[in-house]
């Protein structure tokens, strides 16, 4: 009671104070971010607030290249099973601290050791992290594992204060102490997250306001109405249906960029008795169930063509894409033949599909799509926290669902059709020597031209098998004031604090 | 939902008029009264002569046609994925009476007997009855609903389980209410003496007399039954696509207000004559049901 | 009295009893895994094993529910699995939130219902009656959220007066506090303003019809005299009363209207808790809105009590 009472007062204090030329950008969320602990969190749209928060050793550029960020130059030695990486010098921690090597050390330990830690599935690689000098980590695999800068570019990367960390235990989440462009100044359960500029930021020239507060607005159309009428500057998420109001709307400005997510049918191969149907046994109906598909008919209706159809678990755009096998065309008299050679005319399967309105809508038009092939699909619209427990039991038969992506492509396959991958997310329980060959060979190569390599073999496997048929890739889609400049989008979704700036 | 209390409404034996005559016709003098039954009514048509009257099946996708405005060939419209908005509020008016019947239905099987066992027997049992029934009013009726729903599974059938069972505390709160003010009248005293076992008495003597304010605040329940099932779409539990309600049309229209307003003009127009009409014509039952009002 | 006010008191006791396990219950019966749909997008099993082991999601539903009612005696409320702060604070953060907006609905719920009521009673049967119904009835005939929705078309992003969502603590600025209100309290109270019609009219038909009224007109007061001075004066009271009764009411609406326009109260707090399946955010609110409903019951029946001895039997 008491400390709320003094945040409150801090808040006056704050706003009274800074009342004269202070600038805050406020940015409307679609959801509520969780723990705002890099080692704990894992939501997506926490990674927005993070992005202003905590700084991590590497970042991504647009074009999805590893750029610097804390650390400064690195190097595959051993054969790439070691990252040599050195480290900038004069960062400072909220709280003052200077980060050195073995802070370094200490934030990835938290990460893989801590109880409950989210991170430690994808920096697991990492055996033990050496402290070379004060300002060089040495990080030490036991077998390659090329995927790595890119989880060093996320939440995995993020160095944290240890005094702090050590000091707060496992409630570091309530006031987080980073070396990000903001520090954490409060925050309002379901209300707000308030950050204001960090005066020793190391590369504080880029970034032009005072403060951000991020505002959780999950209604897609009260969210624009915010930014429409001007007490927010700034949402992400703008729904597709929503785009061509905003563009005609002189108050605001738009932009967009094709995400790394994806969206797509997951189908129960070998999970339990409900795999046993014909689509989940014979290929040859889910080939027909994807010709029945017209992707860019499904982009037109459900997201007025806002969005980009897909095949692969990598966009189109993407420099990961498999170029030689694009998305095919529907056809469906050929649908109709697969399904009288495998002797099943009329199908009958029920797809799951999270209450979402957008996934909803493109249900009820894959539906519709699928009936003239002969398919006839129930839709089962389940709450999405009772989705995952079904389709994790394997009580499903096919599941419309997504995946928010991931920087490395390795990240948007590997757990999904993986023998060894986690039953949480491999949930059809695909299991393919050939492919995991392929996955592995992914994952150790050395140069994106081999990586590629073997994700073409692979993408020949899965998209014949098809465990899962990729529909479309989403855009992020965001609406700013006019006042606004210096806005970059990137493909992870993220909003980046610095270049951006209120006019 | 409401927990208000209903005034004792005892018929008055004495008159020279039947009790139900002398109510009919207060009942027809009340104009917004026979207005709301006359709603109902039509809407209940509409939903039964569903097949006959729609002029689209609500259910035929058109992709040509998203959200089109209303016209000559789609005099409501078209929505999100180009279905006749006409025919999908006509096919709808099914869900949304169905929800206002079967809850209503399911509250008072379940709430009217528990309140006449706790009202008659009295006692511990009344006792033990009534604490139950003060738990399930102490939780707030739409979170009751929620959780329930939640619990069944989104769907219009577990919408209308979930506001029935939400809706019985109060029927039993009522009916039991009524039953200790008539418990003592003197007719019952008399059946009592002739021997008249316990059941009878219950079903033969009180219940009959009970049903006028049971009847109101069924009506009364029966339009909050159909705002709640309204409400449970909006949070994505109740009629799921793509079947139609007026509900989950109103929440699939709120993303789409400024670019096709019609979609849901129209949901939301039908929903507020129907559950204004029951409430009208609730209200104008209990005034004409009233002793008080010679 | 003191009879009367102790055999009330303990009528509490088993009713909290029946709640909690109605609440408890209720938690448990929901599909789905919380620490499954905590763990993350990346569902790792190590995670979730450890969020079970830590939430006891594994113990046998007794033990489960005996270790909430003893925590919930020594004051704590539980965690908040989805952003580990514990229960208590986010009521204490929440509750003056939903407090206020349900304070507010109630006044404009009194303003719209009372004046409605009395001119329905004192005209009755005529056209005006039927007006003043309706104004009072539409209320409680339009789904909330929706009523909201278009507020928030007409008046934030067509005319720009009001802000679309969000909320304003009085302590930063009072002003804006209640801007953020305006239109959230108007939605909230205009569904309770029709019930609060309803009693007006007809206490106000009572009184007006009584003995003592029809003396005092007798005597040759005016219409409008004996209407303010008397009519009023006497059928407010079981009015006021009913308004404590209609807290439950108003929790359950401002549930929506909290989801429409972002108000970090109660009521989002809790649908929010349910779809994470956040059982101890659940159970705590719940035991809580209950508490304040059975309370105000107790409150509202001495009252009546006092007023009318004759029910204290």
């Amino acid at each position: 009671m008491k400390r709320i009472f003094a945040v409150a007062l801090l808040a006056l204090g704050l706003y009274a104070g800074a009342a004269s030329a202070q600038t805050t950008l406020r940015i409307g969320l679609a959801e509520d971010p969780d723990i705002l602990d890099p080692t704990l969190a894992r939501t997506y749209v926490g990674r927005i607030v993070f992005a202003s928060l905590c700084d991590k050793l590497v970042d991504i550029s647009p074009g999805l290249d590893i750029v610097p960020q804390l650390a400064t130059e690195w190097q595959w030695v051993d054969d790439n099973k070691g990252l040599v990486m050195k480290l900038r010098q004069g960062v400072k921690f909220h709280d003052g601290e200077l980060m050195d090597a073995a802070a370094v050390k200490f934030s990835l330990e938290r990460h893989l050791n801590m109880p409950g830690s989210n991170r430690k599935g994808e920096i697991s690689a990492l055996k033990s992290i050496e402290i070379i000098d004060d300002h060089t980590v040495k990080l030490v695999l036991d077998k390659p594992f090329a995927p790595l800068l890119a989880q060093l570019s996320d939440r995995a990367g993020m160095i944290v204060s240890p005094k702090a960390a050590q000091a707060a235990g496992d409630k570091f989440g309530e006031h987080p102490v980073c070396a990000g462009p903001f520090k954490f100044t409060e925050r309002v359960a379901q209300d707000r997250i308030v950050l204001d500029r960090f005066a020793d930021y190391w590369n504080k020239d880029a970034i032009h306001f005072d403060r951000v507060i991020f505002l959780p607005i999950p209604d897609s159309t009260v969210r624009l109405s915010n930014v429409q009428s001007g007490q927010l500057d700034l949402i992400e998420r703008l729904a597709a249906t929503d785009l061509d109001l905003a563009r005609k709307d002189a108050r605001l400005k738009v932009d967009a960029i094709t995400s790394l997510a994806y969206n797509g049918i997951t189908i129960n191969l070998n999970n339990g008795d409900r795999a046993k149907n014909p689509l989940g046994q014979d290929k040859r109906v889910r080939e027909a169930l994807e010709l029945s598909i017209d992707r860019a008919a499904l982009n037109q209706v459900v997201f007025n063509g806002e969005f980009t159809p897909g095949n692969q678990w990598q966009a189109p755009p993407s420099p990961w894409y498999v170029k030689d096998m694009p998305v095919p065309a529907p056809d469906v008299t050929k649908a109709k033949a697969l399904l009288a050679a495998a002797g099943v005319t009329h199908p009958s399967f029920t797809m799951m599909v999270p209450t979402n309105p957008e996934t909803l809508r493109a249900a009820q038009v894959i539906q519709s799509m699928a009936a003239e092939a002969g398919f006839d699909i129930k839709i089962q619209a389940t709450e999405f926290a009772s989705s995952l427990d079904l389709a994790v039991k394997g009580d499903y038969e096919a599941y419309l669902i997504g995946w928010s992506g991931r920087t490395d492509p390795d990240g948007n396959i590997y757990n999904f059709v993986a023998c060894k991958a986690p039953p949480a997310l491999n949930t059809g329980h695909y299991c393919n020597a050939d492919a995991d060959a392929q996955l592995d060979a992914g994952r150790t190569a050395g140069t994106q031209t081999d990586r590629m390599a073997a994700y073409g073999k692979l993408a020949a496997i899965i998209l014949a098998d098809r465990p899962i048929i990729n529909l479309w890739h989403q855009k992020w889609l965001y609406a700013m004031g006019t006042k606004l400049t210096g806005f970059t989008p990137y493909p992870d979704g993220l909003i980046r604090p610095q270049g951006i700036a209120l006019q | 939902m409401t927990a208000e209390p209903i005034d004792t409404v005892l018929l008055d034996a004495d008159s020279g008029e039947a009790p139900w005559q002398r109510a009919l016709r207060h009942l027809v003098k009340r104009r917004t009264a026979i207005f709301g039954l006359g709603m109902v009514v039509f809407f209940v048509a509409l939903a039964i002569l569903a097949p006959l009257v729609s002029p689209y099946d609500p259910q035929t996708t058109n992709w040509a046609a998203v959200r089109k405005p209303p016209s000559m060939l789609h005099p409501f419209g078209t929505d999100e994925i180009g279905r006749d908005v006409l025919a999908r509020i006509i096919w709808g008016a099914r869900a949304s009476l169905a929800a206002g019947l079967v809850s209503v239905s399911l509250a008072l099987a379940a709430g009217v007997p528990t309140g006449l066992v706790a009202g008659y027997m009295g006692g511990f049992v009344d006792g033990l009855l009534m604490r139950m029934i003060d738990a399930m009013l102490a939780v707030p009726f739409l979170i009751l609903a929620i959780a329930l729903a939640a619990f069944l599974g989104p769907s219009l059938v577990n919408a209308m389980i979930a506001i029935g069972v939400s809706q019985t505390p109060i029927f039993a709160r009522l009916t039991r209410g009524q039953v200790l003010s008539v418990k003592h009248e003197e007719y019952i005293e008399a059946a009592r003496a002739i021997g008249n076992p316990h059941y009878r008495i219950v079903l033969r003597h009180i219940l009959p007399n009970i049903i006028p304010p049971l009847l109101v605040q069924a009506t009364l329940a029966a339009a909050a039954a159909i705002i709640a099932e309204a409400a449970l779409s909006f949070l994505g539990l109740g009629e799921q696509p793509p079947d139609p309600s007026w509900g989950s049309m109103l929440n699939t229209a709120k993303n789409f207000i400024s670019q096709a307003p019609w979609m849901a003009v129209w949901p939301g127009a039908a929903i507020f004559t129907l559950v204004l009409s029951l409430n009208l014509f609730g209200d104008g039952l209990r005034d004409a049901l009233d002793p008080r009002r010679g | 009295m003191t009879a009367f006010l102790v055999r009330r008191i303990a009528l509490i006791v088993p009713t909290l009893f029946f709640v909690s396990l109605l609440i408890f219950g209720l938690q448990r019966l929901l599909p789905g895994d919380p620490a499954l749909a905590m763990a993350g997008e990346d569902r790792d099993p190590a995670v979730v094993a450890f969020l079970r082991e830590k939430y006891h999601l594994d113990a046998p539903l007794p033990e489960r529910y005996w270790l909430w009612i003893k925590g919930i005696a020594e004051g704590d409320f539980g965690e908040s699995i989805r952003i580990k702060r514990p229960v208590r604070d986010l009521i204490f953060e929440k509750l003056p939130v939903t407090g206020e907006l349900a304070g507010l609905a109630m006044l404009v719920a009194l303003l719209i219902g009372i004046p409605a009521g009395i001119i329905a009673a004192v005209k009755h049967d005529t056209v005006i009656d039927y007006g003043a119904t309706m104004a009072a009835l539409w209320g409680i005939s339009i789904p909330n959220f929706w009523l909201g929705i278009l507020m928030i078309l007409l008046f934030s992003v067509t005319l720009g007066w009001l802000p679309a969502s969000g909320f304003v603590t009085p302590a930063e600025s009072l002003k804006q506090n209640l801007l953020t209100l305006i239109m959230p309290a108007f939605v909230l109270g205009n569904a309770i303003a029709a019930v609060m019609m309803r009693h007006t009219r007809s206490a106000m038909l009572q009184v007006l019809g009584s003995d003592y009224v029809r003396t005092a007109r007798a005597k040759g007061l005016s219409q409008s005299r004996v209407v303010l001075h008397h009519a009023l004066r006497n059928s407010l009271i079981p009015v006021v009363t009913l308004g404590a009764l209609e807290f439950g009411t108003l929790l359950s609406s401002a549930v929506l209207t909290e989801q429409v326009f972002t108000i970090p109260g109660f009521g989002k707090l809790i649908v929010d808790a349910v779809f994470n399946r956040d059982y101890a955010v659940v159970q705590g609110v719940v035991l809580c809105t209950a508490l304040a409903y059975i309370l105000l019951n107790f409150f509202a029946d001495i009252a009546y009590a006092v007023i009318n001895p004759r029910l204290r039997a």
